[in-house]
């Protein structure tokens, strides 16, 4: 028997990627999970596999290929469905990531129910994906756009959304279960049951928890519930929207076009059903298909193992990183409440510079305002460093971005 | 680190003590402007006269590429005339701080080291064409601003 980090260790053959050399023959150190992950063998010949032996559109034709291509692309919506422990797969609708997702939602449900002077909530530490498709919706309608804000623990402070909801007027409740900043893992069972007391709509941004930990929609009891294949081990291009049938069935569609049809005629056209109602056009078969890869790799390893590792790496790099003099963390102490994202700064050194220099030595992290301006400004800065882990991490590469560190402070004098 | 270097001594000093940094309050020019992938902003501010650039201040958040950048180039153009300005290459700025090698290397980067030049080439260009009614003596700046990278 293997010990624990063994097993992950192990995994890292799977990852062509990971074997290769950066910058001055440097060996690739990857942290920047939370942007996107790396792709397993098996995802990467899934995906070949389909265009060199079964490459065909889905739904449409009765020939050999066909039949085999939609078999492969409706399995991946069962595949998802039981992943997330949602008893009716027609639930699942696939978009392109979570940023269409927050978008169908905006505007097919949004533009019906959402009216003048209703209230739509947000939380201060989104990405620009669950800010921006609210302002133009609140916008439009003349609805207003309000926030939880953050205290200086990086947690949400639940007591504004009590006085929200005290409103009358707040139609949806719209946060993300993990920062992609701070790595805050939001207290989902709370706000969901203040929503439900009030009668309000929940949507939940998943990109940044799916990806590491275990997930039951069928306990969460949201409304809405989206994230990203990319950011999962899966291909880009593929994203799940997973919503109540009883609310799909009212929505009005997002785009028109094919598939999504029952039948048209020239001034009007009755919709399909779930969930093809709202996939018009071909969809993308070929990274669907590689997704249901993904996600069979990620519960073969188990997703609370996943959690332990990232939480066991995140204590290690806090630990580390706490003894750099000059180092600013962003985010709860408390690593339990956390997932394996961390954000900081050094000194006043630019996170650019930081994250050109570091480069040389062959770690990748990100710098930027990680699309959360609104963060940025609340914690104001511009910009942070995030290094964000995933499965196939290790406590040396932890090391070697700590001694990378210290060469930021050699090259600036710190 | 090895590569061509971009943390020279000289990059570093001047990310420390930029130079010709602050506001001009009431400047001929100001202008505003943002890298939008990584959220630095930089205001330039300019007094012309006779045709000249008689005084140059900027201000702003940036890496230490920007900061460099922003003070030799305000450096470089104080006192030039209008007309050497709207001439002024990226390469001459580049070469002053040995960076010429990041418009192949660093897409990213090289951002950083030109946005200042480009605010300064939207900056002059606005300012033609308000002062001129014939804005064709702003020649191609807007086009070339907006080129840069
Ligand atoms: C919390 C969060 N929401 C939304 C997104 C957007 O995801 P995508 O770019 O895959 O649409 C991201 C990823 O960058 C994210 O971290």
């Amino acid at each position: 028997m293997q010990s624990t980090a063994d097993a992950f260790e192990d995994l890292r053959k799977d990852f062509p990627v990971l074997n290769r050399r950066v910058r001055d023959n440097k060996k690739l150190v990857y942290f920047d999970n939370a942007a996107t992950t790396q792709k397993p063998n098996q995802v990467i010949d899934a995906i070949s596999d389909y265009y060199q032996n079964y490459n065909s559109n889905i739904h449409r034709a009765v020939h050999a290929l066909a039949e085999e291509s939609t078999e492969a692309f409706e399995n991946t919506r069962d595949i998802v469905a039981k992943f997330l422990n949602i008893e009716d797969s027609r639930e699942i609708i696939f978009v392109r990531g979570t940023t269409e997702g927050i978008n169908l939602v905006a505007y097919a449900w949004g533009r019906d129910n959402v009216k003048e002077g209703d209230i739509i909530v947000t939380t201060e530490y989104e990405h620009h994906s669950n800010i921006v498709p609210w302002q133009l919706l609140t916008q439009e309608k003349k609805a207003q756009l309000k926030y939880i804000d953050i205290d200086d623990n990086g947690e949400l402070m639940l007591d504004q959304l009590d006085d929200y909801l005290s409103t009358g007027k707040v139609k949806l409740v719209t946060f993300s279960h993990m920062s992609n900043v701070l790595g805050t893992i939001s207290p989902v069972e709370k706000i969901v049951s203040k929503c439900k007391s009030a009668g309000v709509k929940v949507l939940i941004d998943a990109a940044q928890s799916v990806p590491h930990m275990k997930v039951n929609l069928n306990e969460i009891g949201c409304d809405f519930f989206v994230f990203s294949g990319h950011k999962m081990l899966g291909p880009t291009g593929v994203g799940v929207l997973w919503a109540k049938k009883e609310i799909l069935e009212k929505m009005s569609p997002f785009l028109g076009g094919g598939d999504m049809i029952r039948e048209v005629h020239k001034y009007e056209t009755t919709w399909n059903d779930l969930p093809y109602k709202f996939e018009a056009g071909t969809p993308n078969i070929a990274d669907v298909i590689g997704f249901a890869k993904a996600i069979e790799y990620l519960e073969k390893i188990g997703m609370d193992n996943i959690r332990n590792h990232e939480l066991e790496l995140t204590k290690y790099a806090l630990e580390e990183m706490k003894k750099i003099p000059g180092l600013t963390l962003y985010g709860t102490k408390e690593p339990e409440k956390r997932g394996g994202v961390i954000s900081f700064n050094f000194n006043d050194v630019h996170p650019h510079d930081v994250g050109t220099i570091i480069d040389k030595d062959g770690v990748a992290i990100r710098s930027g305002h990680h699309c959360a301006q609104v963060l940025m400004e609340k914690l104001n800065v511009a910009a942070t460093n995030r290094a964000s882990f995933y499965i196939y991490n290790t406590k040396e590469e932890i090391d070697v971005l700590i001694a990378a560190l210290q060469n930021v402070a050699k090259v600036f004098k710190l | 680190m090895s590569g061509d270097p971009i943390y020279t001594e000289m990059i570093i000093e001047y990310s420390r003590n930029p130079s010709n940094f602050g506001k001009i309050a009431d400047a001929h020019i100001h202008q505003h402007d943002a890298n939008p992938l990584c959220g630095d902003t930089i205001d330039l501010y300019l007094n012309i006269e006779d045709n000249k650039i008689s005084e140059i201040k900027f201000d702003g958040h940036g890496c230490a590429i920007c900061m460099a950048c922003s003070s030799v180039l305000t450096e470089m153009i104080k006192g030039k005339s209008l007309d050497d300005v709207k001439k002024f290459d990226k390469d001459e700025l580049l070469s002053e701080l040995g960076l010429q090698h990041l418009v192949k290397t660093s897409p990213v980067r090289i951002k950083c080291a030109l946005l200042s030049l480009k605010s300064l080439k939207f900056g002059i260009y606005s300012y033609f064409v308000d002062k001129m009614k014939d804005s064709e003596s702003a020649g191609n700046l807007n086009e070339e601003a907006a080129n840069l990278y």
